[in-house]
């Protein structure tokens, strides 16, 4: 039900129209940090009141909305952000990426690809990829300008000179289209190769900060890296152990106080499809019927319980 | 070649300074300033605190505007130059060397990244040969390899301002200006840096300028000098010849003020 209070998706007209100007600005400069009047929003900032914004003036009363947060669909930040949407907007909403119209993301690119036509708005906490290597917003905006992005490599340099390799794994900063140096936001870097050539449009918004920045479909995005230490997109050495897939995300699980653990997708709507199409993983038990009770693999002594380990029960 | 050689068969000047001028409001930074500076040659500028080389050097090297003049490098008026232009020079063919290391280098950043950074600034992008000009060029300026992951805070100041050196001459620039390198330093790691100094701009044939009130420094390294005052030079020739005969009232004040041991 829509609170009658309120305007279509919180945010009056003129701020939707402001604020589509600059994603329209944006998607002509790919990879440009496009400034905002950001507002102030009913949630605290770093909880995504950029993507919030960006959301907001995306949205029409036909989308089908979809929220992620770390990749789940079941987190505070992602069921609140939908609840509020459903309140302000009576949009429908669903968990499914391929159903979705609009994905408001927190740090993860779904597994399932993206197809034309949807919106990816990813909520962003700092936009500058130059911000801890320069502190001063003139010179990295002089930076950009005359892209002088060798301090960049400076960054990845230290990493391998530290490490061996190039240990940032985050928010791993890539070149849109040969031009400017983007913060992917903090996606882990595995997310990194999906940037590129992706049919939907990728919006980036920080309400903190107050940048949009955009990747149209079918952008050009580069990783960063050096000819003699190519850029990987690294996950965890290991296989979902509820749904068995080799190719996805994963979370490490504590699961017990003796060593225990346990590698689950990241992606929940991915992971709930692939098991509701009977692929299994190591750790997966139906929830009924219940159980034969010698089926525990688990590592250490006080391994969990395979019927702990379904979807509801999920720490 | 020898540099001698280099300079007797160039004649057109690298650097062409006309008439130039800044002005802090009201007061002079630097007042009608002319000179030419040719490939290879070493010029010194000395004068009191406040007396506007600093200015200048600034001036000439594009960290401040100008309010008047010409300066010309490589026959390129650089201030008619788009800034693009510009700090472009700025990262490959010149180098500034400040008195403090502090301030030309990245603090945060290892001895093999600050050598490195000018180098990935024009675009290298293999690790392993950055790495080795790195281990090179530290080499070149006297600082352990051992060292090359360190910061320069875990450096002393003599080490700090050699590795602010290597820094500078990585990309191979032609001119270099240096804000008192020697500043701040005692007297036995100043003599170690001047012999460096002295080495690298022979071996490399640089152009340097250098701003210092330590007339030891621009007799052992420059082969011109000009003498400040008051945001004016008021007096300029063959670094020997200023120093040991000097003319302008103010040079013969400076030249006796130095303390004998």
């Amino acid at each position: 039900m829509t609170d009658q209070a309120y305007n279509f998706a919180y945010l009056d007209e003129q701020t939707k129209r402001m604020i589509r100007r600059a994603i329209l600005k944006g998607i002509a400069v790919p990879g440009y940090q496009v400034p905002f009047a950001s507002r102030e929003m009913p949630m605290p900032y770093g909880w995504g009141t950029g993507g919030v914004q960006v959301t907001a003036a995306c949205l029409v009363p036909e989308d089908r909305l979809k929220v992620i947060d770390q990749g789940a669909d079941d987190t505070t930040n992602a069921v609140s952000i939908r609840k509020f949407f459903q309140r302000t907007a009576g949009v429908a909403v669903t968990e499914a990426t391929t159903e979705a119209t609009l994905i408001q993301t927190r740090h993860r690119i779904p597994e399932t690809p993206l197809t034309e036509g949807q919106i990816l708005v990813y909520q962003v906490p700092i936009p500058e990829p130059l911000r801890f290597l320069e502190p001063r917003e003139t010179e990295t905006r002089k930076m950009h300008e005359l892209e002088e992005y060798g301090l960049m490599h400076v960054k990845l340099y230290e990493d391998i000179a530290r490490h061996g390799q190039i240990a940032t794994s985050y928010a791993y900063p890539v070149k849109v289209e040969g031009r400017y140096v983007m913060d992917p936001s903090p996606i882990p870097k595995f997310d990194n190769p999906k940037l590129t050539n992706n049919p939907a449009i990728q919006l980036f918004g920080a309400g903190r900060e107050q940048r949009i920045y955009a990747l149209p479909p079918y952008t050009e995005v580069v990783s960063l890296d050096f000819d003699d230490h190519p850029f990987t997109a690294s996950k965890a050495a290991h296989d979902c152990d509820l749904c068995g897939s080799k190719g996805s995300y994963l979370d490490e699980v504590i699961i017990d106080d003796a060593g225990g653990r346990m590698f689950v997708c990241s992606d929940t709507d991915f992971c709930a499809g692939r098991r509701a199409r009977g692929l299994k993983g190591r750790l997966w038990a139906d929830p009924e019927p219940a159980p034969p009770p010698h089926s525990s693999p688990t590592r250490g002594e006080g391994g969990a319980r395979p019927e702990d380990l379904s979807m509801k029960d999920r720490p | 070649m020898t540099v001698m050689e280099k300079m007797t068969t160039t004649d057109q000047p690298l650097l062409k300074v006309e008439g130039l001028t800044k002005r802090y409001g009201p007061r002079v930074g630097c007042l009608d300033v002319s000179f030419e500076l040719y490939p290879g040659e070493v010029l010194g500028i000395v004068g009191e605190s406040g007396s506007g080389k600093s200015t200048l050097l600034s001036c000439l090297a594009g960290h401040q505007k100008a309010d008047l003049g010409r300066i010309a490098y490589d026959s390129r008026d650089v201030l008619a130059m788009s800034e693009t232009e510009r700090r472009r020079l700025g990262r490959t063919d010149w180098a500034y060397v400040h008195q403090n290391p502090r301030d030309g280098l990245r603090m945060g950043v290892s001895a093999g990244g600050n050598v490195g950074e000018r180098l990935m600034a024009i675009g290298a992008r293999h690790y392993g040969d950055i790495r080795d000009q790195a281990f090179d060029w530290l080499g070149r300026v006297e600082i352990a390899a051992d060292r090359i992951d360190d910061r320069p805070s875990a450096f002393s100041g003599g080490m700090q301002q050699r590795l602010q050196i290597a820094r500078n001459l990585v990309t191979s620039p032609r001119l270099v200006f240096m804000d008192e390198p020697t500043g701040g330093l005692d007297v036995s790691v100043q003599a170690r840096l001047l012999d460096l100094l002295r080495g690298l701009v022979r071996d490399l044939g640089l152009s340097v300028i250098i701003v210092t009130h330590d007339l030891a420094v621009v007799r052992l390294l420059a082969h011109r000098l000009m003498v400040m005052k008051s945001g004016r030079v008021i007096e300029q020739g063959l670094t020997d010849q200023v120093l040991d005969d000097p003319q302008a009232a103010y040079t013969q004040l400076l030249v006796s003020s130095v303390l004998q041991v």
